[in-house]
């Protein structure tokens, strides 16, 4: 390979790095509340709200139903709004964010769902307020659990920027498609693919060595 | 110190209405141990709830120290909350603090600083004798030690009630022995008073004063844990006083030739109850003597109840139908509750 070629696959490595980061702390800021939400409201939860929870419920499962390429070019106008273009890495950013926000609610869900009712009646028996339950039951005992579900998160936006790469994001996709597909290039695409695979190897067992550590209930 | 009046509880469902607790009426005494006893299913569960308002009553007045808690506030029920500390069958401590974490849960919800945690936390630790477990997790820990810390933290907030719910079902029998001899210990010196639901006999006759048996919702019968043992009414209560004492019919009979009436040449076999001083008394070579019978025992044995000796002793009398009926007449009159359980050959 050459050394323009590898210098390529360093910026495409950084640019994907970039948005897989900044969509998933995006992603977490609205992920994580909406997810909290989607649970308390719950009717045998802490603040039952059948209206909200109905109406959360949908708008996730309405963007979860969304393949991730339509979603990409449906939500262009919205996209130039918030960074004021539509094409660049930046610009993937908006919709990496608006597909792993609903994904990562309803991960939070799940894992908060995991906390045994039993607990949280011990905690209203001692008179905690719901944003003390929150905060100091359904958060810590489920961290581990969030943890996992983050990682996974994070593992299906590296693949999702790839896509997003394809429509000028830039990022590791980006560079396969150019060079290893569309020039033949087949030493791009294999060294692209393999540095996809450790990426994603990397962050399984980052992800997994955290939540082992922060996960008290198997000592 | 706690009082429930007509205290009722309804699920609604489609499938129709389940009556979990209708109408109640309860008082429990500052200081005493209450004891609430059924079989699953009866009730128990959702009344020690209501005490808490974990469970809201769907009708009438639960009032803890005075203040009616179901007519509060979230806010202030909250605070009187802090004032009811709770343990659990199944512990319900937080896996993911330690154990000193657990028990200064409920004082960090309550705003306390770090030091008065820490002043707190200590002691109660040492009480439940976990003081060298305090950085371990629940996870590392038996059965027996985790209720302690689930006491520890219902302490924690120097409660005037501590309401056990099956407490100790999850546990062996030498690990509730212990747990009860600590919760006795606790009523005695903090002047707590405990509110328990079991379906566990051993455990009202081990540490209760006072207990209300509940069946289909309702209670049916209450009173102090001597008389309920020695004397129980209903049915239901004379199967949960069985659980604990086997003078049952000895098993070298069989209940089929167990007749109701005399006939020639058949013995007598009656159970007797001696209550507190009682006990005492020569009652049986009494008989012997006077009516010139032979007796045979069958059973005997000697429990305390709140400390108070309770004898029960099962005889086989022999003799001619007048000396037999003379017995019973006899035995009647003394200070001793007599159970006549049948004739055989």
């Amino acid at each position: 390979m050459s050394p323009e070629l590898v210098a390529l696959l360093v910026k495409s490595f950084w640019e994907t790095c970039y948005m897989v980061l900044a969509s998933t702390v995006l992603a977490s800021l609205i992920g994580i509340p909406l997810g909290i939400i989607l649970t308390v409201t719950r009717k045998d939860h802490i603040l039952p709200n059948a209206a909200i929870n109905g109406i959360l419920g949908a708008i996730v499962n309405a963007t979860r139903s969304t393949p991730f390429i339509i979603l990409m070019v449906a939500i262009i106008p919205v996209t130039r709004i918030l960074v004021g273009s539509s094409i660049g890495t930046t610009a993937a950013i908006v919709p990496l964010t608006i597909s792993a926000a609903p994904f990562i609610a309803r991960i939070i869900e799940s894992s908060l769902l995991e906390i045994d009712h039993g607990v949280i009646e011990a905690s209203q028996a001692m008179g905690a307020s719901p944003m003390q339950i929150i905060r100091k039951v359904l958060l810590p005992e489920s961290l581990h659990s969030i943890v996992l579900g983050i990682t996974l998160a994070i593992i299906s936006l590296i693949g999702y920027s790839a896509m997003a790469g394809a429509l000028g994001g830039g990022g590791l996709g980006d560079l396969a498609i150019r060079y290893g597909y569309q020039r033949f290039q087949t030493e791009v695409m294999v060294t692209t693919v393999i540095v996809l695979i450790v990426m994603v190897q990397a962050m399984q067992s980052l992800g997994n060595f955290c939540s082992r550590k922060l996960n008290k209930s198997k000592l | 110190m706690i009082k429930l009046v007509n205290v009722e509880k309804t699920y609604y469902s489609k499938a129709g209405d389940i009556h979990a607790l209708k109408a109640t009426n309860l008082e429990i005494n500052a200081g005493e141990v209450f004891g609430i006893i059924g079989l699953s299913g009866a009730g128990k569960s959702t009344l020690i709830r209501c005490l808490n308002m974990l469970e809201v009553p769907t009708g009438g007045k639960v009032f803890i120290d005075g203040e009616d808690i179901t007519s509060m506030s979230d806010s202030e029920l909250r605070k009187a909350r802090q004032n009811i500390g709770m343990i659990f069958q199944h512990f319900n401590l937080l896996a993911s603090r330690t154990v000193f974490d657990n028990v200064a849960f409920p004082l960090e919800i309550q705003g306390l600083s770090k030091e008065e945690i820490a002043k707190r936390v200590t002691p109660l630790l040492e009480l439940v004798q976990l003081e060298d477990r305090a950085n371990y997790y629940p996870s590392q820990l038996s059965g027996g030690q985790k209720q302690r810390v689930g006491i520890a933290r219902a302490l924690a907030s120097n409660p005037k009630v501590l309401l056990c719910d099956e407490a100790t079902s999850a546990l062996d029998p030498q690990t509730t022995q212990s747990i009860l001899t600590l919760l006795k210990d606790i009523n005695k010196r903090m002047n707590l008073t405990i509110v328990l639901i079991t379906h566990q006999m051993e455990v009202v006759k081990e540490i209760c004063d006072r207990v209300a048996v509940i069946e289909a919702g309702h209670i049916i019968e209450e009173g102090s844990v001597f008389t309920v043992f020695t004397n129980p009414q209903t049915e239901t209560t004379k199967e949960f006083v069985k659980t604990v004492s086997n003078a049952s019919l000895p098993a070298i009979f069989n209940p089929a030739d167990v007749k109701d009436h005399y006939f020639d040449g058949a013995k007598l076999i009656t159970k007797l109850h001696f209550l507190g001083n009682s006990a005492g008394d020569p009652v049986v070579s009494g008989m012997i003597r006077k009516y010139e019978v032979d007796v045979n025992i069958l059973y005997g044995n000697i429990d305390y109840l709140q400390e108070m000796p309770y004898g029960t002793l099962i005889i086989e009398i022999s003799g001619d139908k007048a000396a037999l009926e003379s017995s019973i007449a006899y035995l009647e009159t003394a200070h001793l509750r007599l159970e006549v359980m049948g004739y055989v050959s």
